[in-house]
């Protein structure tokens, strides 16, 4: 028997699945590609329109209002860095691309987190695909997407959102099913709605496991953003792209140092923002 | 009993031969229980599924606290959350003030429970990221009253249970008896005619929890509060409850006030419960008096008249202390002006030993 027969090639399947899908539904990709980069152009041109330092003071600024004085200082040193090491113009690149990939990888994670932790059998049907999410290297799926987005900033997002997605969507349904049974007991007993139940309860109870589901969501696509540099779209990951290609040891150290920059800017920022939100409460609880 | 204006008549909630049986093969079981009546065992054996409530029936009237006993396993928390449909029954009636739970759609169901059912739970469940009064007014705020309406409410349910001073205080502050108060504030709060007390009490030290109970009964009785009350503890049953239901394995074997199931229990568990449980406060006159006749009988010469006179709702530790002020050994049982029996020394001692009461009229 020929063993050849039996060799399994899934790509002989998918790429076919690929070019259809190129080829009918370009209209619908090329929208996707408009509106992407037109909110990334959008945010970008906010962040580099002004001279840095306004930048620096506004940031600082709305993270003293939004977050307190720890996190506007770290927000000061963080963004300092960046301008000292001479890479501003990346870094807020970068920024941008990171910002909005996490925003869309939550507002698809959280709700589908939800929906898992209030039906098994849900939760069942996607953890293979999240799996494979989460190991298969993002260049595999880099290439479909160059494929249907071509070059450039989309599809470094798209792979960054794929990315960023099951860590959020497990911590997610973990956050959820770790939501005292006393706690909902109490709600329905007391005659709230599911709505209520939701958003005075389960949120503010899941809070904490949240936090760090969006903690890994943030550090997990800013590592994706090296990727992002090899697909052109620029920012950090370009200039570890160029450190790696010249051997320019301080141009890599520096991008990636400003990266560490960036990572701790956007987690103790939406950290302190969301325990804002929650009161002071949140704080203790945890 | 200060509300005295209230209808104790009244049925607040009718518990009708209510089953509950839990596991994935629950409905079959539950006909094999009505078609063949199997042992809880026998469920268990043939259909994997446990019979934790077995055809209870009580009701709850208007103004009383009625006090629900039984080990851990006994049916007593499913019982509980049986009355505001937290767990839907196999089979049975719950009529909540006229209206069968099981036919109000969810809408309906939660007016009921915010508006008619208050809960307090033995974990306490306070929110940890609210504030005292927060969490006092989250019944009226899930209910959509507004946020000085629902505070000024909260307060003053928090002033009934004396935690005024700890309102901007997160419930991580609190002690548990404290905490425990909060949650009966947060039932209170929303006015609502029967409260439900699963195991309130429970985790506290024995201080506290004294303290609790008189302080519970206390409100409840003024506010005009009908309760079902969960324990393990038949102390605090006979503390706080004006009827009892004994739950054994899903089972209610007896319903009575405390007095009925110290005197008169009616199997051997019921009786090995009460034994350890002194009567001095629990037996009255009325069930340790001789009739008068009787008395005049054996001892002729005595005046009942002459007799230091006694109501029939006294208590043995009250008749003693009128006995031992008198010369006499015998206290005349006065009603309405009529001498209706005479307690004896002997009486009284077979009272403290817990003999059955038709033995008490025969002596």
């Amino acid at each position: 028997m020929n063993l050849d027969l039996l060799r399994f090639s899934p790509g002989a399947y998918l790429a076919p699945v690929v070019d259809w899908l190129n080829r009918n539904f370009h209209p619908f990709f090329d929208a996707v590609t408009k509106f992407i980069e037109a909110v990334l152009g959008g945010i970008e041109a906010a962040l580099l329109y002004p001279p840095p330092y306004a930048v620096i003071v506004a940031a600082v600024l709305l993270a003293a209002f939004i977050a307190g004085t720890r996190v506007a200082v770290v927000t000061a040193l963080a963004l300092a860095f960046c301008l000292l090491v001479g890479l501003w113009t990346a870094s807020m690149q970068t920024l941008a691309l990171v910002t909005v990939a996490v925003t869309i990888s939550v507002f698809i994670a959280f709700p589908l987190g939800i929906l898992a932790s209030r039906y098994r059998n849900f939760e069942a049907s996607i953890r293979p695909l999240l799996d494979m999410m989460q190991t298969v290297p993002p260049w595999v799926y880099l290439i479909p997407a160059v494929i249907i987005f071509s070059l450039g900033r989309v599809p470094a997002i798209i792979a960054t959102i794929i990315y960023g997605i099951p860590p959020m969507l497990r911590l997610t349904t973990l956050a959820f099913n770790q939501v005292p049974k006393n706690f909902l007991e109490l709600g329905h007993a007391t005659g709230a709605s599911p709505r209520s139940i939701l958003f005075k309860i389960e949120i503010p109870a899941a809070t904490p496991t949240l936090l760090v589901g969006l903690n890994q969501c943030i550090l997990l696509s800013l590592a994706m953003v090296v990727l992002a540099g090899l697909v052109g779209a620029g920012g950090l990951g370009a200039e570890v792209t160029r450190g790696l290609t010249r051997m320019e040891m301080g141009l890599g150290l520096r991008a990636g140092l400003a990266i560490v920059a960036i990572a701790i800017l956007l987690d103790r920022l939406s950290r302190g923002a969301v325990q804002r939100g929650q009161g002071t409460g949140a704080a203790k609880a945890t | 009993m200060n509300a005295s204006n209230i209808d104790t008549n009244e049925v607040l909630v009718d518990c009708q031969s209510v089953w509950k049986v839990f596991g994935a093969n629950a409905p079959e079981a539950m006909k094999a229980v009505v078609e063949r009546s199997l042992t809880k065992k026998q469920v268990l054996q043939d259909y994997k599924c446990v019979v934790a409530v077995s055809d209870a029936s009580f009701q709850l009237r208007r103004g009383e606290i009625f006090c629900v006993m039984g080990l851990s396993g006994s049916g007593k928390s499913t019982l509980i959350r049986l009355l505001n449909r937290l767990i839907e029954p196999s089979i049975g009636k719950i009529i909540v003030k006229g209206k069968d739970i099981a036919k109000l759609n969810p809408a309906e169901l939660r007016k009921m429970r915010a508006r008619n059912m208050g809960m307090v739970f033995q974990s306490v469940a306070l929110l940890p990221h609210r504030t005292v009064l927060e969490n006092a007014a989250f019944g009226l705020e899930v209910q959509g009253i507004s946020k000085g309406e629902r505070n000024r409410t909260a307060l003053a349910a928090l002033e009934k249970v004396g935690l005024a001073d700890w309102v901007e205080r997160y419930p991580s502050d609190l002690s548990g008896g404290m905490q425990q108060r909060v949650g009966l504030a947060r039932a209170l709060a929303a006015d609502p005619e029967i409260i439900l007390m699963d195991e309130p009490f429970s985790a506290l030290d024995p201080l506290i929890r004294r303290q609790q109970q008189d302080e519970f009964r206390r409100l409840t009785k003024s506010l005009g509060k009908s309760s079902v009350f969960i324990t393990h503890d038949l102390d605090e049953a006979i503390r706080l409850g004006d009827r009892i239901a004994i739950m054994k394995d899903g089972v209610i074997v007896q319903i009575g006030t405390a007095e009925d199931i110290v005197a008169k229990p009616a199997d051997d568990y019921v009786a090995d419960f009460v034994a350890g449980i002194s009567r001095i406060h629990l037996v009255k006159a009325r069930s340790v008096m001789r009739p008068v006749d009787d008395f005049k009988r054996s001892q002729p010469q005595c005046d009942v008249n002459a007799l230091p006179q006694t109501s029939p709702d006294a208590d043995i530790g009250e008749l003693i202390d009128v006995t031992m002020q008198s010369d006499g050994n015998a206290l005349a049982v006065v009603e309405d002006g009529v001498v209706v029996g005479v307690v004896t020394v002997r009486g009284l001692l077979r009272g403290v030993a817990g003999m059955p009461a038709e033995e008490l009229v025969a002596a």
